[in-house]
């Protein structure tokens, strides 16, 4: 297997204060990487960073071997290698939800619009989408919405994708279909780093859990060990937390 | 977004929502008794102030300097004609208009070091024509202009007083626009900017449509502006007669004003339905962001 991502001592300071304290983080091709940790603690600027909406301080990221974090990195075709979704969906409101999905493989890659919307076609009905095309993002529920957000930054065939928290802002009833679209995603081998407070769901998809705490990575390791055996004491604090609020 | 009980969606009878389209004047919630007491204390009030105007000892006086029939039937068709020349003033100023402030607003928008002059100068340009009566931008241009016979630009006053609209006008619009554009959240561009878009396309496809959707109302009051400030033409423009120039030759002749009631009701042809409009528009988009949350 090959190296998908690796991160090599992250930092990442907003007006003076230190989000990321240098994190360390390699993956496979296929694996999938939940990152778990309080709000705050820097699950989403990790993220965020890694496909380069937000510069590192210090560090350095390699995407499949190429260094994406050197100078004179084209980030445009960066992005278009790495989708990321985000916790609130940030479609755009004033196009149809095909428009939404074909608009970066037309603007971006260049494809003829018949050819863009006739694949974004393709994988919305992959996605249960397919009657939703011609509808405004307002016009589609919570979780409807998040599916597109899923098949939009599908459509450019990215080779990771990042998922930020992608079902918080989501109705309780409403998590389920989009976890359900993600496990589809895993076993067909979309490499993914997903920061999740679904425990559950990191349970049944990550191939490695890392917990993250006052931007660092405490403790790592495949997810049965973590959960039922978390050697940090921190991370067991966490876990308990997490229990006694009914979310595990 | 909203989770607290609003009433478009909701409690949102047509009826409401329309009274709210009609603003002031709409009875329908009142039902007939409401409609009967609207009548009677509006004939009351208009009576009124009708019988304390008419029974002035200045009305018949008033009347015959402002409202003569007779002088108003021998002006007003052709001051009707002469107001075609301020709606071709307005519509060919008006596109002008809306492309030199869009690319103000996104001259002003560019980041980077590399653009600082484009936005100081952008800056320095709004700042100098949104500062200056217009009026005096019409006078300077269009008397000034013309006098300096510039080989090969045009020396009719109407021009140059044409040119001080657009002038003026596309730093008002601009501001506006701009505001269009920073209302847009930023993580609609960064969604963009995700997608592997450069930050010109994500502009041009994502931020600037979606600012300009949310500012046409106060675009459209601008414009409703820029209709009446093409009167200021008549200043600089003797040959070229729009409508109060015209109102005013007549008024000179016999120093009788209803010319000018003639000209102010051209404009209100035009300025009253536009004003509505923008109402409607605004209602709209007021009850859009009520019922579907972050549009």
């Amino acid at each position: 297997m090959s190296e998908a991502i690796r991160l090599d001592g992250i930092h990442k300071s907003f007006d003076g204060l230190e989000v990321l304290k240098g994190i360390d983080l390699a993956l496979d091709e296929h694996q999938v990487v939940c990152l778990i940790g309080a709000s705050g603690s820097g699950k989403s600027t990790l993220l965020r960073c890694v496909n380069l909406l937000e510069p590192v301080d210090a560090g350095r990221i390699w995407i499949h071997g190429t260094e994406i974090t050197a100078q004179g990195v084209d980030r445009n075709a960066v992005r278009r290698q790495v989708g990321i979704v985000f916790q609130s969906f940030n479609l755009f409101p004033h196009m149809t939800v095909i428009r939404n999905v074909s608009l970066a493989p037309t603007k971006v890659l260049k494809h003829r619009r018949d050819v863009a919307e006739a694949q974004a076609r393709e994988l919305l009905a992959r996605f249960g989408l397919a009657d939703k095309a011609e509808e405004y993002p307002d016009r589609l529920s919570g979780g409807q919405q998040q599916r597109v957000a899923i098949v939009r930054a599908l459509a450019m065939d990215p080779d990771v994708l990042l998922l930020d928290e992608i079902t918080s802002a989501l109705d309780p009833e409403l998590v389920a279909e989009v976890l359900d679209v993600i496990r589809g995603l895993a076993q067909q081998g979309m490499t993914m780093v997903i920061a999740t407070h679904e425990m559950g769901f990191a349970r049944d998809v990550a191939s490695r859990v890392c917990f993250l705490d006052d931007g660092r990575i405490l403790e790592e390791g495949p997810p049965e060990r973590m959960f039922s055996n978390p050697t940090n004491e921190r991370t067991k604090r966490f876990l308990d937390r997490i229990i006694a609020a009914g979310r595990m | 977004m909203t989770e607290r009980g609003d009433p478009a969606r909701d409690g949102g009878s047509k009826e409401r929502r329309r009274s709210r389209i009609l603003r002031g004047f709409s009875l329908k919630e009142e039902g007939a008794k409401g409609v009967l007491i609207a009548t009677v204390s509006t004939l009351v009030v208009l009576g009124v102030l009708a019988y304390a105007a008419v029974s002035s000892p200045y009305w018949s006086d008033f009347k015959d300097q402002f409202l003569n029939r007779q002088v108003f039937a021998e002006s007003f068709p052709e001051i009707l004609r002469a107001f075609r020349r301020n709606i071709f003033y307005f519509l060919t100023a008006e596109p002008v208009i809306l492309i030199l402030a869009l690319t103000l607003a996104v001259l002003r928008s560019l980041r980077g070091p590399v653009f600082f002059p484009l936005r100081l100068l952008s800056t320095i340009y709004v700042d100098l024509f949104r500062g200056i009566p217009t009026v005096l931008v019409v006078y300077a241009l269009g008397f000034g202009m013309p006098a300096l016979q510039i080989p090969g630009l045009p020396v009719e006053g109407w021009f140059w007083g044409w040119i001080a609209l657009i002038l003026s006008y596309s730093a008002y619009v601009a501001e506006v626009y701009r505001a269009g554009i920073e209302s847009v959240h930023p993580s609609q561009e960064a969604a963009s900017r995700a997608l592997g878009l450069s930050r010109s396309q994500s502009l041009r496809s994502v931020v600037i449509p979606q600012a300009v959707r949310r500012v046409i109302p106060p675009l459209m009051n601008d414009f409703i502006s820029l209709q009446k400030d093409t009167a200021l033409i008549a200043f600089v423009s003797a040959f070229s007669v729009e409508a109060f120039l015209r109102a005013q030759r007549f008024s000179a002749g016999d120093f009788n004003f209803t010319p000018f009631v003639g000209a102010a009701v051209c404009f209100l042809i035009i300025t009253i339905p536009m004003t509505r409009f923008t109402d409607w528009l605004l209602e709209r988009q007021r009850r859009r962001r009520m019922a579907g949350g972050l549009v």
